[in-house]
Order: C-alpha cells, then structure tokens, then sequence
C-alpha cells in the first residue's frame, strides 16, 4: 500500500475531497435533499477512506511533504507518522457514523441554509485532519483556528436563539485563549532558531525551565481545547447548544485533537519529559474527572450531562497520560507504554461511545423536541432502535465489562497499580490514591449513565406528545448502527486493537508492548504476563450468553413460559401517575447529597402558606464564581480606567499624537 | 486446560448452584434461632424456588423486553462469578477471563441491569429502589477494589488464581492492611448483599427496602431466578472473602488429594460464616438510609488505609 | 527482634493509625473519649511487646504506667467531666468530616516521607512505626486545630502525647526512666488545670464553645 500510494497523499486527498463537497453545497445551498442525501453519505464514505488510510499508515515510517499553500516563505509541511495516523483512524471511524447520522438529521428549518451548513461541517471536518497532519507552527495554527471558527459557525447553526449566541460566544473565547497559548508554547519550543517546523522543534534539547514552561503552556492551551479543569466551563453551554450531529463530533473527535496535541508536544516535540511534568498533569486530570462525574450527576438537560460526562472522560485521558509522563520520566518504559496504551485506547473509546451517546439523543430530541429529562421516559417501546444502541453506549460508558470503555479502565488501573517501582517515596504512595479516585469516578459513571437511560427510555412517559415519538430514520439507523458495531468490536477484541496501536508507544517512548513480550492472543488480554493479570471479553460473553440460553431453555422445558399482564403494583395508592417516578433531579438528589460542598447549589422552597407552592434547585459551576465573574470584574474595572483616555474633543486625540511624536524624536535622539 | 481443570469447573459451578440457597437457609436458620423463633428446614429455599417457576409469571403492561431479560442476565452474571472466584480450587479453565477487578466489573454490570429493570416498570417505588441501589454500588464498588488493591499488592498480581497461591503459601503472618481489609471487605458484603445493617432482606415494607424494591415487581420463574442469583451473590462474596482473608483449603493445580479435601472445608467455612452473618445480623439494627453512605464511605477509606499501611509498613 | 515481635508491633501500630483516623472522624464526645483509652491500651500493648522483645525491663514500668494512667485514671476524670459539665452532645466540626479525611491520609504520607531518613538510622523494632507515630502527632493537632468544643481539643492535646509516647518506645526503646515520669505527672497535672479550666470558661460563657472565647479580643 505504501509504495502504490502513499497515504499521506490519500490523507490529503480526503481532506481536498471534503472541502470539495464542503463548496459543491455551496451550488444548491437551499436544497435540503442535496446537501443531506447525496453529500453527506459521500463525505461518510470519504470517512472511511480516511480511516484505511490511517490504519495503513500507522506500522510504517513517518512520511512527510511539503505543501505549496500559505505563505511564499511560509509552505505548509505535513507529516504523517503513527501518532497522527491513529487519531486520523480515530476521526476517520467516528465522522462516518457521525455524518451518516447527520444526512437524515438535518431538516430543513435549522436557520442555516443546508448548504451553507454542509460547508461549514466539511471545513470542520478537513480542518481536524490537517492538524493531524501539520508538521509547523504555521500550518497547525491555521488549521487550528480554521476548526475553532467553523465549529463556532456549527455551534451557533440556530442562531436567533440568544442563549446559543451566548454559548457560541464563550465557546470562541475560551478557544482563543487557548489559542495564544499555543502560540506562545510554539514559541518557546523554536528556541529562538526562528525556524517554526517541528523537525527543528525536535532537534532542540530545551533546559529544564524552558522546557517546563513549554510543557504547561500546552497543558494550559491544550486543555482549554480539552476542557479541563478549570477551563471547561465553554463545554456544558457549547454542546448543548450545537446540533447532535455536531455534538458528538465536537465531544467525539475534537477534543481529541487536543489531547492529539497535548501528546505531541510532551512526548515528541520536548524529547524526554520530567516526571513532575507528569504528577501535575495526574493532579488535573483526577480533578477534572471527579468533577466532571459529580456534576454530570447532577444535570437535568440530558446533552448537558453528557458534556460533564465528557469532561469526566477528558479527565480520564489526562490521568493517564500523566501516568505515562512519569514511567517515562523515570525510564520504565514497558509501563510507560502500558499507560500509553491506555491513553489511546480510551480516547477511541470515548470517541466511539459519546459520539453514539450523542447521536442517540439527537434522535431523541427530533422525535420529542425535549431537552429536559423530566418530559422524557418511556421512550424504549416508540424507538427502539434509539433505545439498544443506547442502551450499548451507556454499558461502554459506564465502563463494565464486556464493552470497550471497561477495557481502558482496566489498563489504566492496572498501570496505577504498578508503582511499585518508583524511586520516589512520595509518588509511590500518592499513587494508589489516584487508584482510589479513578475507581471512585468510575463507579459515579455507572450511576450518572443509569439515570441517563432510565430516565430517557424505561418507565412511564412524562408527558402525553411523547406518544407521538417516532423511531430513527434510515440514515440515523445506518449511523447507530455502524458506531455501536465499533464499541462491541473494540471491546471483544481488545488485542488486536492493541497491536494495531502498539507502533505509537515504540515511537514516542521508545518500547512497544508487544515488543516487551506478549500482549496475549485474540482471546486473552495480558499485557504483562497471565500471573499477573489477565482479560478475556470473549469468553466472559460467550459464557454470559450460553448460561441465558441454557437456562431459558431449561426454564421451559422443566417449568413453563407463560405470561399475564396485570396493573403494577400500588401499594395500596389508587392513584398512580407517570409523575410519581423519579424525576432528573429525584434521581441525582443522594449525589447531590453526599457533595454537595463541589456545588453551588441554590434551593427555593415553598412554605406551607404558599397557594401555589414551587420546589426549585439550581445547580450552579461554582467555577464561575470564583474565577470567571472575577476575572471578567477586573477586567471591566481596568478597561473603565483605560477608558478615560477617551475624551472626545479632537485636541485632546491631537494632544496624544503631538505627545508620541516628541517622545519618539527623543528615544531616536539618544 | 485440563481433564482436572474442566472436572473442577463443572464441580465449582454444581456447588455454587446447589450450595447459595443452602447457604440462604442456613443463615434464615440461624437468624430464627437466635431470634427464639423455630426455624424453616435448610432446604426451605429450594421448595421456595420450585413454588416459584411453577407459578405464572405477572408482568405489568408496561413492561418492556429489557424487563423480561433482566433475571436471565442478572442470573448469569452471579453465576459466572461463581465460577471465576476460586471456591474449591484455583485451576479453573474460566480463571484467567477475568480478574479480580473485572470482577467488580462483573458484579457491576449485574447491578445495573437490575436497576434499569426496576426503573422500567415505571412505579416510584421502582426507582426508589433503583435511585438506593445505585447509591449503595457506587460506594461499595470502591471500597471492594481497594480492598483487591491491597490484596494484589501483597501478592504482586490482580488475578485470583495467583492472589490465593500467593496468600495461601505465606508463612503465617500478622498483615495489618489485610486486617483493615477484611473489616472493609465484610462491611462491603453487608451492604451489596442487602443484609442489616443496610438493608433487611426479610422487610415488607416498600418505603424502607433498597434490594427488595427492585424485585417487586417480578413474579413466577423472573422472581425465582432474581432470587437464586442473589443467593449466588451472597455465595460468590463469602467466597471472595475466605479466598482472599482465609485461603487454607483451596485446592492447587494437580493435587487431587486437596481437591477432594476442598468441598468439605469449602462447607464447614461457609457454615462457620453463615453463623457469623446471622450473629451480625441479629445484633445490629438496620440505619437509616441516610447514615448508609457514612458507612460505605467508612469502608473506602478502610480500604485505602489498608492501602497505605502496606506500602508504608510493607505488612 | 525475631519477627514474631515486629508483626506484633506492626499490628498495634496499625491498630493506633487507625484509631487515630477514627477520632478524626469521630462526632460523639462519650465514643472519642474510650478511643482515647482504647488509645492508651495498643500504647501499653506495644510497649510491653518491645519489653518482652529486647529484655529492657524498665519499659514494662512505663507500659504499667500508662495503663494506670491513660487507660484508667485518665479516661474517668474525663467522663466525670463530661457529665459534670453536662456536655453530651456531638461535636461540630469546622471542616466537614470527608475533607478531614482526605488532609488526615495526606498528613501521614507526608509524616512517613519525613520519617524515612530517620529511620534508616534506627536498629530498633520496626522502621514503618516512627513515620506513624509522627502522622499520629501531625492528625492529633488537626482534631485539636477543626474542633470547635473544648473537650475534644484537650483529648487531642492528650493523644499527641500518646503520639510522641509510641515515636520514643518504638525508636528508641523508650526514654530515661526520670524523663518518662516527668511528662507523666505533666500530662496529669495539665489535666487538672485544663479541668479548672473548662469549668472556668463554662462559667463565663455558659457554654464550652470555643467560639466565645474570641469575644475577648482587645475591640
């Protein structure tokens, strides 16, 4: 495959191909059926090509060109090495099901016109691959800023409703102050060379200060992108406002690009990382994650609790990538490569599952046209399709066992447990604490993913229209059906997906896992030894479902099969409604309970007097509070000192030029 | 895999089957002696089991297939859990499919599948109970895997198979961390099994129930099973527990001699425990369910001193 | 040592570990009070172990001692106290318990890290127990520094004694008999005074929070 075509070229390719049809829209930017049945699953299939060639690209040696774009002096390189081939298998996989979802999504009436909206979703799209594949500066922060704009135009798709514009507008500034500080980490990564390609970056051997600046700078502009803490405030507003289809791209894959980032710039572009470099990103992530998970609980829109579940998995991915800067740190690169492995895995398992999650409740808020968990319920008998694939995303999410997201979960808790090792005594010990956090978060996943699907699918509906509900369309079903396919097979085979990802740790950290020896076979995940631990998804299944099988069978050959229906059970009650089941908020009230320090929590009660009594508990970030009211305070307090410079009388603004001009004659003069 | 590995297997998975509603009965038994009352005969559950399949099944109208399919997957979860935990011996062919912290993964996946059953029918009490059940889960999932962490620090290895060789082969020492980890790992027990002092498993009043809620809507064979694979939970746990805490007895690979030796002790082990849980039981009252929480989250951070106090001590 | 004597040692230390967290945790003033003594009792334990190890017998003249005193004299002048002064009920806590945790197990990881030097120098029973003895000192200051009654800051005061107490015989064998029953009729004459003292403030301001005593600031 690579002396036929390179993939580098067909990576290219595919990106030339998406902004082709990203402007074919542009011919017909009124027709709906156009954009949404002939674009759309072209661009799917595209995905696809996308993908292959990632898959292809990852075993072999980087391939790098140089483009004629940009600047005279300015060309764009592109690279394409394991690192970035995997993430470009990661967006190629996702955006298929994604996009094929979003052709039968997409109804007329969004408030873009379709075929502007299709332009915009393929820029997106080919901007995230070209960042994957920039190989300067320049190029990257081009395609950089190129996805920040075109997911912004996508986030504010309905844009006459204010509090979409507001979330669009936070959305934009988070990622520009993130923006600057990429800058400026590329900056301290050129080492005054002036040369900005990230060969030259590769090259240089940074002291530990600028080095260390580098590495949090990123973090820093990185996260912003990723949506730690404390800067992932433009989550929660930004999800929930974009359309499904763009949620789960944004939640599914752009994120990913930072985390893509993050990963280039500790491991590749500053050589060796310091351990400390490492604790700090443990400490961030934990945080981010137990927050996350906490108020995830606590939500009662159902995207929002997605997008803390997000941020809960975003945490995840930076605990154990911090675990991986350690073991590289300290040079134990088998376990450095574990916790690599781990890092990966769970970034296309979270790609696969949230994107799934997503588009699950985009069906849902087409079929419904309600956001709140209180109006839902009920839904699994009018959608059934929604319901199972559902029902396999929230398994993966929650993290059990057979599913891809218990696959990661158990690599990274194994490489938690691993410590022993270190030479440091602190670190030693502080470690199993982490364990003790990640299992912690673990578990509050299972609980926020039961409330999400109980609420939404079992049980009684909450309101009557909710019988109107209709099941996915073709193209949805087509899209659920491919993304839920991916999360079964990512999770009964977890070794093969491991030996496709194994040339990324050989080349960042230096040693493979298969290399240390054997990862196990296509039925047992061992990634140190069998005596150690070991793994088997298939087996686990297989056995699951002989025992159903065995005893459904058993059952009605010794016993019998007959059923009745009756009313439930009433405990003696005569009037029973669909409202007297949990609420959102009823199902969420023991977390809320138990943390209620994490919150900021405001509760309006009703008395006994009251002629129409209101319960009411507003759930806020107590984020906002504390560094984004002050912020934004002092900011308004130094612009309204600055602000006195205007007077507007012209001699005044002639006074101030007169002034510049003597005081530059004077520098100049000495 | 061999001819000694499959007989052992078949054998773990006959005892569990007949041995979990023994171990019930046992314990009803005693918790009636020491509550002055005469006791239902030991094979009580099992006469429970075979009224209950041959019963019609009653199901609500709203009920969906995720409903009807709850008790056969909850069923097999416990049931392969039995067979993972090393009850009789630890060459078991299904061993190495999961770990200890798969495991917890396993147990997990049953509970939630009994929680989306009981939201399903759509009742308050449904989700009443689904809403504690999960907030008992997700504190004693936790506190279980730290308890299996310090256990797989001592002996270097997740899986159960080497944690018991390891445990069993030590010369007998005083463990601090594995003291703290029992008593976490016990009050862990009382609470997934849904024994006093969390939840009384004989209640029949709706507001104050947590396991029971779940299965009150299940009828006829759904019921029957729902009820097995709690006993097989509650084996499963004491097995973990004396495999973990009391491993004298477990046969190894290729020592008939111990595999023969190792249902009777397997018995006599149970027996001793099942009078514990009864003693438990009768001297502690049920807390409220506000106070449960305080309780698991005592546990969690038992097991994360027992944790500490390993790597600190090295004991 | 023979090993035997080092596990035993291990495990009492253990044992006062984890009473100390209990006490953190603790919220009624009657159960604090018989963790104090159950306190004193591992104390006593553990001494009399490193007696029975190393043959100094001096040392079960200091296990004798604190048994009369920590185990016995001690606890009973507290629990007359507390029902002369009428205080049973739970105590408040300025930061919530969960919290108090968490800074209590990163205070003994701390303590351990500190100790570890320390330690390489001893040859005495068991390496592990200086840096718990430390922690047990470090979490006693905390219950002192969170509680808001006056009682439980003097059982803190009290269990930092106990804390030094175990550092000295598990370290160092215990310290010399002259020196051991100094800080003996100190501990039990700052009781007496601490006793005078609480009626003193109860009289003041009717109550024994410690909240009231910022109302003498000089404004």
């Amino acid at each position: 495959m690579n002396g036929v075509f390179p993939a580098i070229d067909g990576a290219l390719a595919v990106a030339a191909a998406w902004l082709a049809i990203g402007f074919a829209g542009l011919l017909a930017p009124r027709s709906f059926r156009f954009v949404a049945h002939v674009l759309f699953p072209l661009s799917a299939l595209l995905s696809l090509a996308l993908a292959a060639f990632g898959l292809a690209a990852i075993p072999g040696a980087p391939q790098a060109l140089v483009l004629p774009i940009g600047l005279p002096d300015l060309p764009f390189h592109v690279r394409l090495d394991a690192l970035s081939a995997f993430f470009l298998v990661i967006l190629g996989l996702a955006s298929a099901g994604i996009t094929v979802f979003a052709g039968g999504y997409f109804r007329a009436g969004e408030g873009t016109a379709p075929g502007v909206m299709g332009l915009q979703y393929h820029v997106f799209l080919a901007a995230m691959a070209l960042v994957m594949l920039a190989d300067d500066a320049y190029a990257f922060m081009v395609c950089w800023e190129l996805m920040a704009l075109s997911s912004f135009f996508l986030v504010t798709t309905n844009h006459r409703i204010p509090e979409i514009q507001r979330a669009g507008f936070l959305y934009l500034l988070v990622a520009h102050v993130g923006a600057i500080a990429i800058l400026l980490c590329f900056g301290v990564l050129q080492a005054n060379t002036g040369d900005y390609t990230f060969a030259n970056m590769r090259a240089q051997h940074l002291p530990v200060a600028p080095a260390s600046a580098a590495f949090l700078l990123a973090l820093f502009g990185f996260g912003a992108k990723a949506g730690i803490l404390p800067l992932h405030v433009w989550l929660p507003e930004a999800h929930p406002a974009a359309p499904s289809p763009v949620s789960a791209l944004m939640s599914g894959v752009m994120l990913k690009t930072a985390i893509y980032g993050m990963a280039r710039v500790a491991f590749d572009l500053l050589g060796s990382p310091l351990w400390w470099w490492g604790v700090i990103a443990l400490a961030i992530g934990l945080a981010t994650a137990l927050f996350g998970v906490v108020f995830a609980a606590a939500q009662v829109d159902m995207k929002r609790l997605l997008a803390y579940s997000s941020i809960e998995n975003i945490g995840l991915i930076v605990i154990a990538m911090g675990l991986a800067i350690v073991f590289t740190g300290y040079r134990m690169l088998p376990l450095a490569a574990l916790a690599m492995a781990a890092m990966l895995y769970h970034c296309a398992n979270h790609a696969v599952f949230k994107s799934l999650l997503f588009l699950g409740t985009g069906s849902v808020l087409h079929a419904t046209q309600e956001r709140n968990l209180g109006k839902l319920g009920g839904l699994m008998r009018f959608m059934p399709w929604v319901a199972v694939t559902s029902l396999v995303g929230v398994i993966a999410s929650a993290g059990l066992p057979p599913s891809n997201g218990f696959v990661s979960e158990w690599l990274l808790l194994q490489g938690l447990l691993f410590t022993g090792e270190i030479p440091n005594p602190y670190l030693r010990m502080l470690i199993p604490v982490f364990a003790a956090g990640v299992v912690l978060v673990a578990a509050l996943a299972g609980y926020v993913m039961v409330k999400f699907f109980g609420v939404i699918f079992l049980g009684r509906p909450r309101e009557e229209k909710l019988a109107h509900a209709h099941d996915a369309g073709p193209l949805e079903r087509l899209g659920l059906a491919w993304l839920t396919a991916l999360c079964v097979l990512m999770g009964l085979f977890p070794v093969e997906v491991m030996e496709v990802m194994d040339p990324i740790p050989a080349m960042l950290v230096g040693r493979g896992l298969v290399q240390g020896g054997h990862i196990g076979n296509t039925f047992l995940l061992a990634p140190v030894s069998p005596e150690r631990a070991s793994y088997s998804p298939i087996a686990m299944l297989v056995v699951t479902l002989a025992i159903v099988a065995l005893a459904f069978v058993l059952v009605r050959r010794f016993y019998h099969g007959r059923v009745r229906r009756a009313a439930p059970w009433d405990c003696g009650y005569p009037w029973q409604t669909a409202r007297m089941q949990d609420t959102a908020e009823g199902f969420g009230q023991p977390i809320r309970q138990i943390f209620e320090p994490f919150y900021r929590m405001r509760r309006e009660l009703p008395t006994a007097f009251d002629a129409a009594p209101r319960y009411r508990v507003i759930v806020e970030d107590p984020m906002w509070g504390w560094i984004y009211v002050r912020i934004a305070t002092a900011t308004e307090a130094v612009s309204r000192v600055v602000g006195r410079l205007q007077r507007g009388r012209i001699s005044i603004y002639l006074l101030y030029s007169f002034l510049t001009l003597v005081a530059l004659l004077f520098l100049t003069q000495a | 895999m061999n001819v000694e590995g499959i007989l052992a297997q078949l054998g773990a998975l006959v005892a569990a089957l007949v041995l979990a509603p023994l171990l019930a009965g046992w314990v009803n038994m005693w918790r009636a002696w020491l509550q002055n009352r005469t006791a239902p005969p030991l094979t009580q559950p099992f006469r429970a089991l075979h009224k209950l399949f041959w019963k019609e099944s009653v199901m609500a109208h709203s009920a969906s297939p995720l409903y009807r399919a709850a008790p056969y997957a909850v069923f097999s979860c416990m049931l392969l859990a039995c067979m993972i935990v090393p009850t009789i011996s630890t060459n078991l062919p299904l061993a190495p499919a999961a770990d200890a912290i798969a495991l917890v993964g396993l147990f997990a996946l049953a509970r939630l599948f009994m929680s989306l059953a009981a939201m399903d029918v759509g009742t308050a009490f449904g989700t009443l109970g689904a809403r504690r059940e999960m907030l008992v889960g997700f504190l004693a999932e936790p506190a279980f895997l730290m308890v299996v962490f310090t256990a797989s620090l001592i002996s270097s290895s997740t899986s159960l198979a080497t944690i018991v060789g390891s445990l069993a082969h030590r010369e007998p020492t005083i463990l601090p961390s594995l003291a703290f980890a029992g008593v976490a790992f016990t009050m862990v027990s009382l609470a997934e099994n849904a024994r006093v002092p969390v939840d009384n498993p004989a209640t029949h009043l709706e507001l104050t129930m947590i396991h029971e809620a779940m299965l009150l809507e299940y009828s006829g064979r759904h019921l029957a099973l729902m009820e097995w694979a709690a006993a097989l939970k509650l084996f499963a746990y004491s097995c973990a527990g004396l495999a973990l805490f009391f491993p004298w007895g477990i046969a190894e690979a290729n020592d008939r001699v111990a595999l023969a030796l190792a249902l009777p002790m397997l018995v006599a082990k149970l027996a001793a425990g099942g009078v514990l849980l009864a003693v438990i039981e009768t001297v502690l009252a049920k807390m409220r369910i506000f106070r449960v929480p305080e309780f698991l989250a005592t546990a969690f951070l038992l097991g994360v001193l027992a944790l500490l106090v390993r790597i600190l001590l090295g004991a | 040592m023979n090993p035997l004597s080092t596990q035993v040692v291990n495990l009492f230390a253990a044992a006062l570990l984890l009473i100390a967290f209990a006490m953190l945790s603790q919220r009624r003033i009657v159960t604090l009070i018989n963790l104090f003594a159950l306190q004193g009792l591992s104390l006593v334990g553990s001494t009399a172990t490193v007696a029975w190890a190393t043959g100094q017998h001096h040392l079960y003249y200091s296990a004798g001692i604190t048994l009369a005193l920590k185990v016995l004299l001690l606890p009973w002048i507290l629990h007359r106290l507390i029902r002369r002064l009428n205080v049973k009920w739970d105590v408040e806590t300025l930061i919530n318990i969960p919290t108090m945790m968490i800074v209590g197990i990163v205070l003994v990881i701390f303590a351990f890290n500190l100790a570890l030097p320390i330690s390489e120098f001893s040859r005495s029973v068991a390496r592990g127990t200086l840096g718990i003895a430390l922690a047990c000192v470090l979490m006693s200051f905390l219950m002192m520094i969170t509680r808001s009654k006056a009682v439980p800051q003097v059982i803190g005061f009290l269990s930092m004694e106990n804390g030094l107490f175990f550092a000295a015989t598990s370290a160092t064998y215990g310290m010399p008999m002259v020196v051991e029953l100094g800080i003996a009729l100190d501990v039990l004459v700052g009781m007496v005074i601490l006793g005078v003292f609480l009626f003193q403030i109860r009289e003041q301001f009717d109550s024994l929070d410690i909240h009231h005593l910022e109302k003498l600031r000089d404004d």
